[in-house]
């Protein structure tokens, strides 16, 4: 079994190198590049590994997986070599993270979404940003993140996707704040950044936490690890990695309660939006909870949270999509709902469903970035809805683009959106009681969804055209180099779906069992029901699928007869709940909470504990000793002066006292001391002569 | 070249010395020259420096990471009659602290090229004076020769803060030198008692680092106690731990620049490279007795720095106070005494002091274009200066510890090495990290973002070349460290393997992980053989 790895699955290691190439280029020698050079080095660069990337897919199709029982696995060198260390049953165990790459039928569908999707985002931003200053550094950070999702979605260990975890987060900072100039902008970029952070915070224990559990961070490793350490399913360890890896997932892929910094992140150019907030960062969560398949399997508790978190977002979001009037932005609310379904399906176990969803969105959603781009550009910049309406024959292309890609969100038959969605609603009904209630949820969201995209779309394009005078006459199709992708991706937006037609109505959902001998089967636990396409199928998917369908179609007539038929009539519901609609079009004050608990309560601490140092531990412990010194050394100067010295003097001034009359006999001069002497010898004489006397 | 090979570590010692004394002869206006000589010696300094660890020919041996002693030792009498040698030697404790010390040396004197524009000489001298005295502690197996060099580091520091720092330059001066004075002479004391206790028991007086390692853990628990607390805070002052990390941010804004980044850069890892060397080796047991306190003050320093960093107003005090947060990961690795706590700390003192060196610098080059350091001064540099928006950029990325930069390594490694011991540690650990990017970037987005603020700095000139070869060389090695990690681990883990079996000696004897089942075909998840198996792909399908 020596055989080298046919070629392009020997290369997978280049799909990422390819783009970092070119980002380094830029970033070192971009500004003196002309413009066609920076084009044709970073789109080419990703036309490169997306080449790359059907070559190893084509490849991988042929891999013998059934006769190996491994994928192919491509090692360049032994990244962070920790050692020996204790794992928490105390066992020896290595720590090693290799800078290595994994190519599974999960890892390929995802490097082909991200390549191909990239590429014709990359393509159109040719045109978009075009006349932008900083053309190459815009391309530098697009090739970097390319680098940093393919790293992630790529790598065969915890660490290794924590690297292009991160990497796309820093990318993300950069692309919103691209626009630097705007302070709006480059907060957007921070607060994306710190939000993420927090996030990532709970990944990284994670990552402790699974080194501690299952002695092994790799991929491939963490299921036959948890056999053999004997972990039931319900481990605590297990569903504690569990919702530790789902906080970092609540951050990168915007769920409650992390979604916060989305909405904002629609600051950066809406190229950035479509490929980084819109097709491939913010699903890099679910890509991660379905890579690691193995442990939530065991950790039903953590799957039920992805599922209620999943869920509630769907919901949530989509309820403030309802009120927004930056176009963008409805999109932004509509990702993080879309997201939500995405983690409904991989909490009720559904995770092909989910990544099914995940390819799906990418094509509909990046589209309706992109047309939405489309028309920003035609309008001259302008986001705000209410200056929109009546441009269906105006931009014609971007139009009829934006319409499929809406109708393929709906959920309406046969485009892809009807398929991802209607499996995910199945599933999620099929997960039991609680699924049920779920499902109720995901099902209004489906509802929800179809009305605001239709509200987007009558905005946009129908009714009466209340776009400003002055830059009525700009109005103008796009050129070829960004419609061209709008067409693509139309086209994806529509046959994308037909690769997972659901046996029930006479598919044989081959996505399904292409992602299949990636998910693993917890002991005991069956998912035939759910798996396998046997020839008997339950009535409900039928009627689910009819009523997901009505749902969807109720949307689009209910927003057609509010803001097109009934002109008004949106204003006058806005004035009858005004508290309602308030709080949903301020985003039911979240932002607002977060910074009073969170933002300013830290500033406050930051201030207490400065003025702390100050006053405190230098105030009083440090320039009090200081203090206390200069003070001690005063007592002793007074010490010394009154005390010591002063002891001195008074010896001295005592013995000058006594000494002062022998002072006065000692004169120095001769005829004293000879007076003295005489007196002396007379009194002496008279004493002795007084007896003879 | 055999005598290079024999005193490679007293070359090392005493070339910046011999730049000194050659100096002195040499007339104090012509201040050219002395630009010249001093960086002619400072980068003399770190290219004999270089040898450690890269060949010079066949028979040159470089630093051995799988022996177990000391390297390149050199050992003779000194002052016979109290047993004090000359005794130099390094370890993979030390190797790589020297190495830093020179790399740093030589870039503090490159930048200080236009920003010293008074008593040039003197400043020179001091410098080079401070490269000896910081790589004697480091190099010193003697206790009394690393105690001289200890207090003999001190003197110039002073002088450089003193004389050439801004306003409250001799505050910060006095602070710093009576602050780590008080300490040392705890140290002090504590170096007597082993002098005196070992001569108690054995009749030989020496203070032989290598005999101390050997016979302290052998002194009676009442004794290793109060040694530990004597050597603790000296070490404390220094790093500095809380509370006692007040002068830091104090000596650090008024340091210029060359002196920030050296008292970040080296001075501070006296501290820790003291816990490493000494305290925990030695007194292995009072060590595991208070291990306990001293994590907790490290997760105060940790959290208490960056929140106190969140809100400075000046950018030199930030960065000091950062030092605080990070040093704080430095000794909770070390007292979390597991091999990746040690090891990921030891290499975090490394990281520490590329970026936060490189921020120094980075405050440098504003400081002499502007000569204000107020974060509110600047704002919206990345236009007239997209050079040094793009290093500093990737400078605050190292500090805050992200991926593929050195300080995540660091990071990563310590804070694993803590949750093997307390999963709350480590997670008060993260905590730090996420304030970390808060306040770093935070900064960054003040002084470079938006619109240029202030007229003045319209037109600020970017980076020059002689600016760019200090940071540059800074800048790969963080990307050096964070991408291909393992040379480094390969020579800091020996000697932390042989610590962890001092305090824990049954640390590796325990079984290890049963391998893994072999890959089978019916389980979805399954290992591979990386690269090395694999069947023509026709034969399926």
């Amino acid at each position: 079994m020596t055989t080298p790895l046919p070629y392009f699955l020997d290369s997978i290691w280049l799909i990422p190198l390819f783009p970092l190439g070119t980002a380094a280029l830029m970033l070192f020698f971009g500004r003196r590049l002309p413009n066609s050079a920076v084009s044709v080095l970073c789109v080419g660069s990703v036309l490169v590994s997306f080449v790359y990337s059907v070559g190893a897919f084509l490849q991988l199709r042929a891999w013998p997986f059934a006769a190996l029982g491994y994928w192919p696995e491509k090692v360049l060198f032994d990244w962070v070599p920790l050692g020996a260390y204790h794992t928490d049953a105390g066992q020896l165990a290595q720590f090693t993270a290799e800078w290595g790459f994994l190519l599974d039928p999960l890892s390929a569908v995802m490097i082909l979404v991200v390549t191909g999707v990239g590429l014709l985002i990359h393509i159109y931003s040719i045109g978009y940003m075009g006349h932008e200053g900083g053309y190459y550094r815009f391309f530098g950070y697009m090739n970097l993140f390319m680098f940093s999702m393919l790293t992630l979605v790529l790598a065969n260990n915890l660490l290794l996707m924590f690297v292009g975890w991160e990497g796309v987060g820093l990318c993300s900072y950069l692309l919103i704040g691209f626009y630097f100039l705007r302070k709006s902008a480059s907060d957007a970029g921070k607060k994306a950044f710190i939000v993420n952070r927090v996030g990532d915070a709970g990944f990284l224990l994670g990552i402790f936490l699974t080194a501690a559990t299952l002695g092994t961070i790799k991929f491939t490793e963490l299921g036959p690890a948890i056999q053999q350490m004997g972990l039931s399913v319900g481990a605590p360890a297990l569903t504690a990695i569990g919702l530790l890896l789902f906080v970092g997932a609540t951050g990168k892929s915007a769920q409650i309660p992390l979604y916060t910094w989305l909405p904002d992140a629609m600051e950066g150019p809406t190229p950035v939006s479509a490929l980084i907030h819109a097709a491939t960062m913010v699903t890099a969560g679910v890509y991660m909870v379905t890579r690691t398949n193995a442990i939530y399997q065991m950790a039903p508790e953590a799957l039920a949270v992805v599922a209620i978190v999943g869920a509630l977002t769907a919901f949530y979001a989509a309820t403030m999509g309802l009120v927004q009037n930056d176009i963008k932005r409805v999109l932004a609310y509509s990702t993080i709902s879309q997201l939500g379904y995405m983690f409904l399906a991989c909490g009720v176990g559904a995770y092909i469903a989910g990544i099914f969803h995940l390819m799906t969105h990418a094509f509909f959603k990046a589209l309706l970035f992109l047309a939405a781009g489309s028309v920003i550009h035609a309008l001259s910049g302008e986001q705000d809805m209410q200056k929109m309406g009546a441009l269906w024959n105006r931009v014609p292309v971007t139009a009829r683009t934006m319409f499929i890609a809406a109708l393929a969100i709906a959920g309406i038959p046969p485009l892809a959106g009807f398929f991802s969605k209607d499996e995910i609603l199945w599933k999620t009904w099929s997960a039991g009681d609680i699924g049920q209630i779920l499902w109720l949820l995901g099902a209004v969201t489906a509802l929800l969804t179809a009305f605001y995209m239709f509200r987007l779309i009558n905005l946009t394009f129908f009714g009466k055209s209340r776009v400003p005078k002055e830059v009525d006459h700009h109005v103008h199709e796009s050129p070829a180099v960004m419609t061209v992708p709008l067409v693509v991706l139309a086209v994806l937006s529509v046959v994308g779906g037909w690769v997972g037609i659901p046996a029930a109505l006479g598919g044989s959902n081959h996505f399904e069992h292409w992602l299949e001998p990636v998910i693993s089967q917890p002991p005991g636990v069956h998912h035939a029901a759910a798996l396998t396409d046997g020839a008997h199928h339950d009535p409900t998917e039928y009627v689910l699928m009819v009523v997901s369908v009505l749902l969807a179609l109720l949307g689009i007539w209910l927003a057609r007869y509010v803001y097109i038929r009934r002109e008004g009539l949106a204003e006058q519901l806005a004035a009858r709940w005004s508290g309602l609609h308030r709080l949903l079009f301020r985003k039911y004050y979240v932002d607002e909470l977060y910074d009073a608990l969170f933002v300013n309560r830290a500033k406050d601490l930051g201030t207490t504990l400065a003025a702390f140092d100050r006053r405190v531990i230098d105030g009083w412990g440090v320039d009090g000793s200081a203090w206390f010194t200069r003070f001690t050394s005063r007592v002793s100067i007074w010490w010394d002066t009154w005390i010591v010295d002063g002891l001195v003097n008074l010896t001295a001034w005592v013995v000058g006292v006594f000494s002062y009359p022998f002072r006065w006999l000692q004169t120095g001069r001769v005829q004293n001391y000879a007076l003295v002497f005489a007196l002396g010898v007379l009194i002496l004489l008279a004493y002795y002569l007084r007896g003879i006397l | 070249m055999q005598f290079f090979q024999d005193h490679i570590l007293s070359v090392i010692l005493f070339t910046p010395t011999v730049g000194a004394i050659l100096m002195l002869f040499i007339r104090g206006d012509r201040e050219n020259v002395h630009r010249w000589m001093g960086n002619l010696f400072g980068m003399l300094g770190f290219l004999v420096s270089l040898p450690l660890v890269i060949r010079l020919g066949e028979n040159w041996n470089t630093f051995n990471p799988a022996l177990t002693d000391f390297q390149f030792v050199e050992d003779v009498e000194w002052i016979p009659s109290i047993g004090a040698r000359y005794a130099l030697g390094v370890d993979g404790i030390s190797l790589l602290l020297v190495l830093l010390t020179t790399l740093l040396g030589a870039i503090a004197i490159l930048s200080s090229w236009s920003a010293i524009t008074q008593r040039v000489k003197e400043y020179y001298i001091l410098m080079l004076l401070l490269q000896t005295g910081m790589l004697g502690v480091f190099l010193a197996l003697d206790f009394f020769l690393f105690y001289v060099f200890w207090e003999v580091m001190l003197v110039p520091m002073y002088f450089l803060i003193g004389v050439w720092g801004s306003d409250r330059r001799l505050y910060a001066a006095i602070k710093f030198f009576l602050y780590t004075l008080a300490g040392s002479v705890l140290m002090l004391l504590a170096i007597l008692g082993m002098y005196f206790t070992y001569a108690q028991q054995t009749g030989v007086y020496t203070f032989d680092i290598r005999t101390l390692l050997e016979a302290v853990p052998g002194f009676s628990p009442a004794l290793q106690q109060w040694l530990f607390w004597g050597l603790f805070f000296a070490f404390a002052i220094k790093v500095p731990m809380f509370p006692f990390h007040t002068w830091l941010p104090d000596a650090h804004t008024e340091a210029p620049t060359a002196g920030s980044v050296i008292l970040a850069g080296v001075l501070l890892k006296m501290g820790t490279y003291g816990f490493l060397r000494f305290s925990v080796p030695m007194l292995p047991d009072a060590v595991k007795e208070y291990s306990q306190i001293m994590v907790w003050v490290s997760i105060v320093a940790i959290i208490y720095g960056a929140l106190v960093c969140m809100m400075q107003k000046d950018m030199k005090k930030l960065i000091a106070y950062s030092s605080v947060s990070h040093l704080g990961f430095c000794t909770l690795g070390i007292f979390a005494l597991t091999p990746h706590g040690l090891s990921g700390s030891l290499l975090q003192q490394i990281n520490h002091g590329l970026s936060t060196g490189a921020l120094f610098l980075i405050v440098g080059v504003l400081y002499e274009r502007r000569h204000t350091r107020m974060i509110a001064d600047f704002g919206g540099l990345s236009t007239p200066m997209p050079g040094f928006a793009a290093i500093y950029l990737i400078v605050s990325l190292a500090s805050l510890g992200m991926p593929l930069l050195n300080g995540f390594i660091g990071e990563f490694t310590i804070l694993r090495g803590v949750f093997e011991v307390n999963k709350h540690w480590a997670a008060w650990g993260v905590v730090g990290i996420v304030l970390g990017a808060a306040y770093l970037l935070w900064l960054y987005q003040r002084v470079m973002f938006g619109h240029v603020t202030h007229e003045e700095n319209r037109h600020l000139p970017d980076l020059n070349l002689r600016e760019y070869a200090t940071l540059v060389p800074l800048v790969v090695l963080c990307f050096w460290i964070g991408i291909y990690p393992k040379p480094f681990f390969e020579i800091i883990d020996p000697p932390m393997h042989r610590i962890v079996n001092r305090v824990n000696p049954g640390y590796y004897l325990v079984d290890p992980v049963k391998p893994l089942p072999a890959p089978s075909a019916e389980t979805g998840t399954t290992s591979a053989t990386p690269g090395s198996a694999a069947v023509p792909p026709q034969e399926q399908r």
